[in-house]
């Protein structure tokens, strides 16, 4: 089934704090796209052993935005690379391309 | 209670954060991105508990542990649950929060904090507290923590790398030293009686020249502990 990035757990955590919110979405934002590079940048230089320490930081990530099969591909993914295997490179990209997209509609 | 946090990720320090800053008596002293930095500000400042993710790059969460001499309170902070059982290795970890980290499990946390703080401090040797006949020793075999309760515990013997915990349900086959060992176990009711062997004195069913029967183990005394096992029997 399809699955969507969302901030249900930031709201569940926030509680009445509208500032806190607005502050985690900050560093999210500042972080997602620095992180997203960091991975495309190890991919190209071959580099899969810091690949695998940024899908480590990322899966973190999707489990904050509710992408529980996401983060199930990360776990995987992430000792797959640890390996020298990148065959699910498409389908992480495809992961962090939804993410970035929705984080530039917040 | 103060605290600090170490994590390499932003969002997860403020995740923390925001979890503290719901408990009035913890308050969040200073947030690090990285261990060593951590560990200067440890060495002039003294915190009761620290937040740590044990997945950093360069210097982890577990070298951060092994190199602290006196550790305050340390809860490790991961998305990897097949790190548990290790941090469960260190005296120090009162426990383990996986990612992302819920409001109910965080309470959970800070009465486990609390519990552990309140506990009464354990000496030098690492001796446990005197109420040691009632306190439990966890073992690590094959990736599962198996408690034993000290007073059950009849014989440790070393074997090579290796312990065996005999106890009077069951033996345990351990990887650690009996050094290490000895500095868990209570005083009060342990002795080592021979390079190889400590025993529960309370176990004692009697005793030769120059030997102990504890059950059905005949475990020889050697000349230099027997002044101390001597004084220790409550001799007619």
């Amino acid at each position: 089934m399809q699955e969507y990035p969302n901030l249900k757990y930031i709201k569940e955590l926030s509680g009445d704090d509208a500032a806190f919110e607005q502050k985690f979405i900050t560093i999210l934002k500042e972080e997602f796209p620095l992180e997203r590079e960091a991975y495309h940048d190890h991919i190209e230089k071959n580099d899969f052993q810091m690949a695998a320490e940024i899908v480590h930081k990322l899966k973190h990530k999707f489990n904050i935005l509710s992408l529980s099969n996401a983060y199930k591909l990360a776990v995987v993914y992430e000792e797959e690379l640890r390996a020298g295997n990148t065959d699910r490179d498409d389908n992480l990209r495809t992961i962090l391309n939804q993410i970035k997209d929705y984080l530039n509609t917040l | 209670m103060n605290c600090i946090i170490i994590d390499d990720e932003a969002t997860a320090r403020a995740i923390v954060s925001q979890l503290c800053s719901n408990v009035p008596d913890l308050d969040v002293i200073e947030e690090f991105d990285n261990a060593i930095d951590a560990i200067k500000f440890l060495n002039q400042q003294e915190i009761d508990v620290v937040f740590l993710d044990i997945h950093m790059p360069g210097f982890s969460g577990v070298d951060f542990v092994q190199t602290l001499k006196n550790p305050p309170k340390i809860v490790m902070t991961t998305s990897d649950t097949e790190f548990a059982i290790a941090a469960y290795e260190y005296e120090a970890i009162v426990d383990y929060l996986v990612k992302p980290i819920t409001s109910e499990r965080f309470e959970k946390c800070l009465q486990k904090i609390k519990n552990s703080l309140t506990q009464r401090p354990r000496t030098k040797t690492g001796e446990v507290s005197s109420s040691g006949a009632n306190e439990d020793l966890y073992i690590n075999i094959d990736r599962r923590l198996i408690k034993l309760k000290l007073n059950e515990i009849m014989v440790v013997e070393a074997k090579g790398d290796y312990i065996v915990i005999k106890t009077e349900k069951e033996d345990y086959r351990v990887h650690t030293t009996l050094k290490k060992i000895k500095e868990k176990l209570p005083e009060k009711l342990f002795l080592q009686i021979h390079r190889s062997y400590i025993i529960n004195f309370t176990k004692i069913i009697d005793i030769e020249d120059n030997s102990v029967l504890i059950e059905k183990n005949v475990i020889p005394i050697s000349r230099s502990n027997r002044p101390e096992l001597m004084r220790r029997l409550n001799l007619l």
